[in-house]
C-alpha cells in the first residue's frame, strides 16, 4: 500500500468553487456594536465554531456578563482583552453559498486612524456603524471621509441598535438624510443605508419583522449581491514587473519571462506594449502560468509575460499600452496619512518610497496643508504631520514614479513611505 | 466573452504567488518552513507555480522534533526529491543532545522548537521565513501581518506591527532581523482543502480516515504510537479516524471520520462545527493566550 493518496480525477466538479471574493472593512468602536455585528455575521453564517463559541461563553460567564460578549471573538490580543478595546486590524473570514468574505475589522477611535486606513486600502466595501440613539457623531463622519479618501467603491451605513429606539422609522430617516447630505460632499460612488439590530439580529441575515417600513435588503443579502466586478480598472493596462524568471536550464536556455500581478487593464498575446521607463516597444509573445498559457489576463491574476523582442526589462519597470501610459514623474503630489509614533513627517525629511514594485528615495519638498479629518478644515500653516494626521504633501523622488491618480487606479496611485533608519512603514500616500 | 471574474480560490492563489515572488525579488535569503503538513505542502506547490518554469529559488527547512508521524517524514523526503528543492533539517533532538534546549518533563517538544528554529535562522542568515499559518486558525493570528517583522531575538511585538497597505509589503530588515511571511494568511481550512482537491496535490496518508488504535484523553482521540504511552487506567480501542492537522505525533489527535477522499474531507470540513486546532491540538488548549505567547517568543 502506498502512503500517498492522490484524489481521483473525475471529482473536480464538486470542488469547483466559483464564489467571488468580497473584502470589506468595518469601522466603529465597541460602543457601536461592531463586534456584536461581526460576531452575528460569523455565527449566523456558521463561520463561528462551537469551540470558539464555548470559549467566549465561558469567559463571559466568568466575568458575570449579562449576555455572551461577542466582542471577545474579535479582540484577539491579551492587551485588547484587558483594556476592552480593539487596537489593531483583525481579519475575519466567512462564506455563504454566494460569496467568500474577508472582513478587515478596524478600531474606530481617532488614535487608530492608521488602522482604519490600512483596512480600507484593500476593501471593496466599507461598513460604517452608528448607534441609532446617538445618531451621526464625529467618528462616523471621519470614517466616511477616510473610506472616500481610500476610494472604497461601496459604502454601507448600518444604523444599529434600532431595537433601542422602538424600531422607529423617523429616527432612521433622520440619520439617513443627515448622512446622505454629508456624503454628497465626499466622493462616495455607492451608498446603502440599512436599519439593523446586531444584538437581536434584525436585518442582519434576515429581513426584520419589526421594521416592515424598510423595503431594502438585509445586510448579508446586500453583501452577497452588491456588484463589484465593475470596480476594477479594466481599461488602463498596467503591469508592474515584479521578478524576472530565467531558468538557466538546458530546456529553457533562452527563456526570459516577466512575472507580476496585473494591476489594471486586460492583456492579450499580440498586444503592442511599451516598457517604461525606457520607452522601448514590443509585442506580447505569450502570457504564461504554471497551468499553461492564457488568451487574456486581467487583475488580479499573477502571470508571466514574455515579449517578442529581447529588451532589458527589470523589476520596477512597467508594461503598458503605447497609447495609454501612466505619468512618469519625479514630483509627486499626495495625500499622506502619517502612521509613525516616533517621529513626525517633516519638510526636507528623506524617506524610502515603495510604489508598485519600484523602490525609490524621496525628499519632502512641502507640506501644503494638514486636513482635520473631522471637520475637513485645511490648516495651511502646518509644516509637519504627526501620528494619524493627514495632509497634502509634495515629494521629489530620486527616480521617476510610473503612476496614475489614485482615484483612477488604486494600484498605481498608492505608495508607502518607509523610514530608512529603522525600516518601519511610516505613511500611506495617495497620489492626487 | 469573458466577464473577467475569477473564483475566490483563484484570487487567493494569485495573491500567494505575488507574495512568493515579492520575497524572492526583495529578500536576500528566504527559506520555506516545510513540515509535511498540508499547509506547508500547499505552500510548496504555490512556490513551484510562482517560479515555473524555473526551480523554486530558495531551500525548505524542517524543524524536526523527532516526534513525527512516520508517513509524514516519508512524504517529506519524497516530495523534496520530486521538486529538486534543497531540504535543511533543524533537529530538536540534536539541540537537546547539545544542551541547547531542555526537554520538558511531559515530553512535549512543541515549545522548544522555537530556539531551534531561531538558531537555524541565524546559522543560515535567513531574512525571510515562509510559514503556513492562516489567520482563521486562531485569534492572535487574525491580527498578524502577511509580512510579519521579527526583531533580532526573533520576537513578535503585536502592538508594534508595520502597517500593511494595499499589496505593498515592506520586507526590509537589518542584519539579524527577519520577516515571517504568510502566503496563506487569507485562506481558511476549507480553502486549503478545496485547493488541494482542485490541484490534485498528493497528501500523506494520515490525512485520510483509517482504523487506528486510539486512546481517549479528555475527549481527544490519540493514536497509540511510539510517542503515546498508555497511562494508568487508559484503555485502547479501535476507531476510524483521520487527522485535520499534523503536528507532533504525541500532541495531535485524530477526529472520528470515514472520509477517505478529498471530496469526503471537504464535505466534512464544510459541515464541521469545531475549529481544527480546537479539535486536534493539545498544545493550544493551555490558555486563552497560548498562541500569542508562543508567537511573541518566535514560534511559527
Amino acid at each position: 500500500m502506498t502512503d500517498t493518496m492522490s484524489p481521483p480525477e473525475d471529482s473536480r466538479v464538486s470542488r469547483e468553487d466559483t464564489h467571488e471574493l468580497l473584502r470589506f472593512a468595518t469601522a466603529g468602536s465597541v460602543d457601536d456594536g461592531k463586534s456584536t455585528l461581526i460576531g452575528r455575521l460569523l455565527y449566523d453564517s456558521k463561520a463561528l465554531f462551537d469551540d470558539q463559541w464555548d470559549a467566549v461563553e465561558a469567559v463571559s460567564a466568568g466575568r458575570g456578563d449579562e449576555y455572551t460578549d461577542l466582542a471577545l471573538l474579535t479582540d484577539g490580543l491579551r492587551s485588547e482583552r484587558e483594556q476592552g478595546i480593539t487596537i489593531d486590524v483583525a481579519y475575519r473570514y466567512f462564506s455563504t453559498p454566494e460569496r467568500k468574505f474577508i472582513i478587515a475589522d478596524t478600531p474606530g477611535h481617532i488614535q487608530y486612524t492608521r488602522n482604519m486606513v490600512t483596512g480600507a486600502s484593500t476593501a471593496d466595501l466599507a461598513l460604517i456603524l452608528v448607534d441609532a440613539r446617538k445618531g451621526l457623531v464625529e467618528q462616523s463622519r471621519r470614517h466616511a471621509f477616510l473610506c472616500s479618501l481610500l476610494r472604497v467603491p461601496h459604502m454601507v451605513l448600518c444604523v444599529n441598535k434600532m431595537d433601542l429606539v422602538d424600531y422607529d422609522e423617523a429616527v432612521f430617516k433622520q440619520i439617513e438624510n443627515e448622512f446622505k447630505a454629508f456624503a454628497t460632499k465626499l466622493e462616495v460612488p455607492d451608498l446603502t443605508v440599512i436599519p439593523i439590530s446586531a444584538l437581536k439580529g434584525d436585518n442582519v441575515v434576515n429581513r426584520s419583522e419589526h421594521m416592515p417600513w424598510f423595503q431594502g435588503p438585509s445586510l448579508l443579502h446586500h453583501l452577497e449581491k452588491v456588484h463589484i466586478a465593475s470596480d476594477r480598472n479594466l481599461v488602463d493596462v498596467r503591469f508592474p514587473v515584479q521578478h524576472v524568471i530565467r531558468p538557466h536550464s538546458s530546456d529553457n536556455h533562452d527563456y526570459r519571462g516577466y512575472a507580476g500581478q496585473i494591476a489594471s487593464g486586460v492583456m492579450k498575446p499580440g498586444d503592442d506594449v511599451t516598457v517604461l521607463p525606457s520607452g522601448f516597444t514590443s509585442k506580447i509573445a505569450s502570457i504564461e502560468t504554471a497551468d499553461g498559457p492564457l488568451d487574456e489576463a486581467f487583475p488580479p491574476l499573477s502571470v508571466t509575460v514574455r515579449l517578442e523582442d529581447e529588451l532589458d526589462v527589470s523589476r520596477g519597470d512597467m508594461l503598458c499600452r503605447p497609447g495609454n501610459q501612466p505619468r512618469v514623474s519625479q514630483d509627486i503630489e499626495a495625500m499622506v496619512c502619517w502612521m509613525d509614533e516616533a517621529r513626525p513627517l517633516r519638510v526636507r525629511g528623506k524617506y524610502a518610497i515603495k510604489h508598485t514594485t519600484a523602490d525609490v528615495r524621496a525628499i519632502v519638498k512641502d507640506v501644503q496643508y494638514q486636513l482635520d479629518v473631522n471637520t475637513l478644515h485645511r490648516d495651511e500653516s502646518a509644516n509637519e504631520l504627526r501620528l494619524n494626521e493627514i495632509g497634502r504633501v509634495t515629494f521629489r523622488t530620486t527616480k521617476p514614479l510610473l503612476c496614475d491618480d489614485y482615484r483612477r487606479n488604486r494600484s498605481t496611485g498608492g505608495f508607502i513611505v518607509i523610514d530608512e533608519a529603522d525600516n518601519r512603514t511610516v505613511a500611506a500616500g495617495i497620489i492626487v | 466573452m469573458s466577464d473577467y471574474r475569477i473564483s475566490h480560490i483563484a484570487a487567493l492563489e494569485a495573491e500567494a504567488i505575488f507574495i512568493f515572488r515579492e520575497v524572492a525579488a526583495t529578500c536576500q535569503r528566504p527559506v520555506l518552513l516545510f513540515s509535511g503538513g498540508k499547509d506547508s505542502i500547499v505552500m510548496l506547490h504555490l512556490a513551484q507555480k510562482a517560479f515555473a518554469p524555473a526551480p523554486v529559488p530558495f531551500p525548505v527547512m524542517h524543524v524536526d522534533t523527532g516526534q513525527n508521524f512516520a508517513e509524514v517524514i516519508d512524504y517529506r523526503d519524497r516530495r523534496v526529491a520530486e521538486t529538486g528543492v534543497q531540504l535543511l533539517v533543524a533537529s530538536v533532538q540534536d539541540a537537546i543532545d547539545r544542551g541547547m534546549v531542555t526537554e520538558p518533563p511531559d515530553g512535549t517538544r512543541n515549545r522548544i522548537q522555537t530556539p531551534v528554529l531561531l538558531e537555524a535562522a541565524e546559522k543560515y542568515q535567513f531574512d525571510a521565513l515562509f510559514g503556513g499559518a492562516r489567520r482563521d486558525e486562531e485569534k492572535a493570528r487574525a491580527k498578524e501581518r502577511v509580512f510579519s517583522f521579527r526583531d533580532d531575538f526573533g520576537q513578535w511585538d503585536p502592538k508594534n506591527q508595520r502597517p500593511e497597505l494595499w499589496n505593498l509589503y515592506n520586507g526590509r530588515v537589518h542584519p539579524g532581523e527577519q520577516i515571517r511571511v504568510f502566503p496563506l494568511s487569507n485562506w481558511t481550512e476549507l480553502d486549503v482543502w478545496r485547493y488541494i482537491g482542485s490541484e490534485s496535490i498528493p497528501l500523506p496518508e494520515v490525512y485520510f480516515a483509517s482504523e487506528r488504535e486510539v486512546v481517549d484523553r479528555g475527549g481527544m482521540l490519540y493514536a497509540v504510537n511510539e510517542f503515546i504511552k498508555l497511562r494508568e487506567g487508559e484503555t485502547v480501542f479501535k476507531e476510524t479516524v483521520r487527522y485535520r492537522t499534523v503536528g507532533d505525533a504525541n500532541l495531535t489527535a485524530g477526529v472520528r471520520s470515514h472520509a477517505t477522499t478529498i471530496d469526503e474531507i471537504i464535505a466534512e470540513v464544510a459541515a464541521t462545527r469545531v475549529t481544527e486546532r480546537g479539535a486536534t491540538r493539545g498544545d493550544d488548549k493551555t490558555s486563552e493566550a497560548a498562541m500569542e505567547d508562543r508567537k511573541r517568543e518566535g514560534y511559527f
